[in-house]
């Protein structure tokens, strides 16, 4: 039995994300980190791995600098980990990424749980874990705040969900897709030896014939980024002894309608 | 001696991938749990056991010790970088940190046989247990050969039975084991002197209240009593009379931590000064734009530099008297003494460009510049540096 997990190097929130004059993003030299909202799905499979005595499989797709994201989470204690890398996913879109990732779960034996972070930092999508399900025939489960119980014997699985002003508990069959929320738990620090232990560690890299999969025709293409326009702002001192001050400021609130 | 050493005038110690992922991980971990708790625990001058444990599941407490004894297996730059990223967030942390493992950790590394280690390194350098290492004594600090306390070895000679006081025990009120220096044989001086492996749960030993202090107040410090304490003769850390050159020699690579802790608080104080610099405004600009105030921060930075030159220099004479088994006693020294007499110039000018708002414990400020005080007084104060230094450059004793 295994769980499997996806994750990515993302810059570091710290990045100073510009959009250049070619249309391109970049974000300086800055540093990458696991993609902080990965970090909880990466948790859960440690501890639900171990809670139904399997193993936990870290996947990334793209480039070498996803590798940094798989060591982290080897040291977090991540079982396993492997990078897919082929040149028709550079750059990806959302459906060939879940075509890629679909192959990848098939290609793993026995899988019983997907788990994904809520989103992306970089890119802010939420959608390939909707893609993911639908292509490999799973349920999907969103939103997760906490994972009640297994029974892999049963082949289910119960959890909680949180929803705008309440929660909900679902059952579902196994295998099942869930992408899980910042309630479900505190991810772990990789430790030293963790950290020693991923630094050794050689990851394979599986190409798309390695996956046996060919990619959706691509329908869209994006032409460039730009940036919005600065928004120009408008400082007004307001001058004068406190009460009258306070008065104007009243005022002026109400006319912006503020108040 | 004489010439200057210039062999390693141009290097640095080899940063692996290995070493940047450390230091992003303890930089990550001191920012966001031990930072927000710095301000709290020097208020209470409370021992910060929360962090400290989960410092310990880290791998922080033994860096250097290998895997197979508990530790994390990592060099000394390893221990450099992570003692410089934990000061930063909070120097009672790193003082904690420090003793357990370049003092305690590293004399059980150096002189422990097999059996001391398995009983008591292994439980320390995994983070479960606290070490501390107590040399000083009321009335002997500097000259730690007049120390009074006694170590008598039992008629049948299995075991030795110790009285006196010690004091300044750094993580004395918690820790479970401790190094202990203490006389054998007084007649003899500094040859009298016996390294003991002390168990803190046996009776004899008393902690004394913990010391009030200006600053790192979160790093617990007491005195021990020990009064009738037995230890058995399989608890001496080396040879019997050769407790004095362990606690040199140990104090050797502790000097390296203290001189990295101060270059963390350094570099604390410096960011935050430089930064102010930036956004302050008076007389119609920001006041980095004023040339006394350039002149603080170019002075600041540069002997940041340095002090990390110096520490680096003193990593690679470790690793190189590791191989020749010698002594980097200078090397130490030096970078002890200039890091922590940077610390003090850094904390003092970074309080000073944040004028009134420097003096405030609403920022921490006041708190940096208490905590560098105590690297220039502890692991041998800054004239002691200056006379182990010009003692070995001179041949004279
Ligand atoms: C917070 C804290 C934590 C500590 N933790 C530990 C610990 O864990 N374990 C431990 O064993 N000790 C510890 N110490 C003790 C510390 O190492 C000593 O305080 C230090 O070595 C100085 O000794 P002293 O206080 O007796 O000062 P003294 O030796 O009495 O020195 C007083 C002054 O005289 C100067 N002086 C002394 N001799 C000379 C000389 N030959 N030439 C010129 N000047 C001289 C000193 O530099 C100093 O300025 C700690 C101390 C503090 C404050």
């Amino acid at each position: 039995m295994q769980i499997v997990t996806f994750t990515r190097s993302t810059p570091d929130t710290a990045a100073r994300v510009e959009v250049g004059s070619d249309g391109k993003i970049t974000w300086g030299g800055a540093s990458t980190v696991v993609n902080p909202w990965d970090e909880y799905a990466l948790e859960e499979a440690i501890v639900q791995a171990k809670n139904i005595g399997g193993k936990a499989t870290v996947i990334a797709i793209g480039p070498e600098m996803h590798s940094e994201a798989l060591k982290h989470s080897l040291a977090m204690g991540l079982d396993e980990a492997v990078r897919i890398e082929d040149p028709a996913l550079d750059p990806v879109d959302g459906l060939s990424y879940a075509a890629a990732a679909a192959a990848a779960v098939n290609k793993l034996e026995d899988v019983k749980l997907v788990l994904f972070g809520k989103e992306a930092v970089d890119v802010g999508t939420d959608q390939h874990t909707v893609m993911i399900a639908r292509k490999l025939g799973f349920p999907l489960l969103t939103s997760v705040s906490k994972i009640l119980a297994i029974d892999t014997a049963a082949g289910t699985i119960q959890v909680e969900r949180t929803l705008e002003g309440g929660k909900q508990v679902v059952t579902s069959s196994l295998p099942v897709v869930i992408s899980v929320t910042k309630e479900i738990n505190e991810p772990r620090y990789p430790s030293f030896i963790g950290i020693r232990k991923a630094s050794k560690a050689t990851i394979p890299v599986w190409s798309l014939a390695d996956l046996g999969v060919s990619l959706p025709v691509r329908r869209t293409v994006v032409n460039a980024y730009s940036n919005l326009p600065p928004r120009s702002v408008e400082v007004e001192m307001i001058d004068g002894e406190p009460a009258v001050q306070a008065k104007l400021l009243v005022d002026r609130l109400l006319e912006e309608k503020v108040l | 001696m004489g010439a200057v050493d210039q062999r390693d005038s141009a290097l640095t110690p080899s940063f692996t991938p290995e070493h940047e992922a450390l230091q992003s991980l303890v930089r990550r971990f001191a920012q966001e749990k031990i930072k927000p708790i710095a301000e709290q625990f020097d208020e209470s001058g409370e021992f910060p056991l929360e962090t400290i444990r989960e410092m310990g599941r880290l791998g922080l407490m033994g860096i250097e010790v290998p895997e197979e004894y508990g530790g994390a297996g990592m060099d000394t730059l390893a221990y450099v970088l992570t003692m410089i990223e934990v000061a930063k967030a909070d120097a009672s942390h790193s003082t904690i940190l420090s003793v357990n493992n370049s003092l305690y950790c590293h004399a059980l590394m150096a002189f422990g046989t097999e059996e001391q280690k398995q009983q008591f390194l292994v439980p320390v350098a995994s983070g479960e247990k606290i070490g501390a290492y107590s040399l000083t004594e009321p009335m002997s600090g500097s000259d730690a050969a007049t120390m009074s306390s006694r170590a008598v070895l039992s008629d049948d000679g299995t075991h030795y039975v110790i009285n006196g006081r010690k004091s300044w025990v750094t993580s004395g009120p918690v820790a479970d084991v401790m190094i202990l220096f203490t006389m054998t044989e007084p007649e003899r001086g500094n040859k009298g002197i016996t390294a003991f492996l002390i168990d803190a749960s046996q009776p004899g030993l008393k902690r004394g209240k913990k010391e009030p202090k200006l600053g790192i107040r979160a790093s617990a410090t007491s005195e021990i009593l020990y009064e009738d304490y037995r230890v058995p003769v399989a608890n001496v850390l080396g040879k019997v009379g050769e407790g004095f050159r362990i606690a040199m020699q140990v104090l050797d690579a502790g000097r390296i931590g203290i001189a990295s802790q101060a270059l963390g608080i350094a570099e604390a104080a410096y960011e935050a000064a430089l930064e102010y610099a930036r956004i302050r405004r008076a007389f119609g600009s920001p006041i980095g734009q004023f040339q006394m105030i350039q002149q603080k921060i170019a002075d600041m930075r540069t002997r940041i530099e340095a002090s990390r030159q110096l520490i680096y220099h003193a990593v690679l004479a470790k690793a190189r008297a590791k191989q020749t088994g010698g002594r980097y006693t200078t090397e130490a020294s030096m970078a002890k003494l200039f890091a922590s007499e940077t610390a003090a110039f850094v904390t003092d000018e970074a309080l000073q460009i944040h004028g009134g708002m420097g003096y405030s414990k609403e920022l921490p400020l006041e708190r940096y510049y208490r905590d560098a005080r105590i690297t220039r007084i502890y692991e041998g104060t800054s004239e002691i540096q200056r006379m182990v230094i010009a003692r070995s450059e001179l041949g004279l004793r």
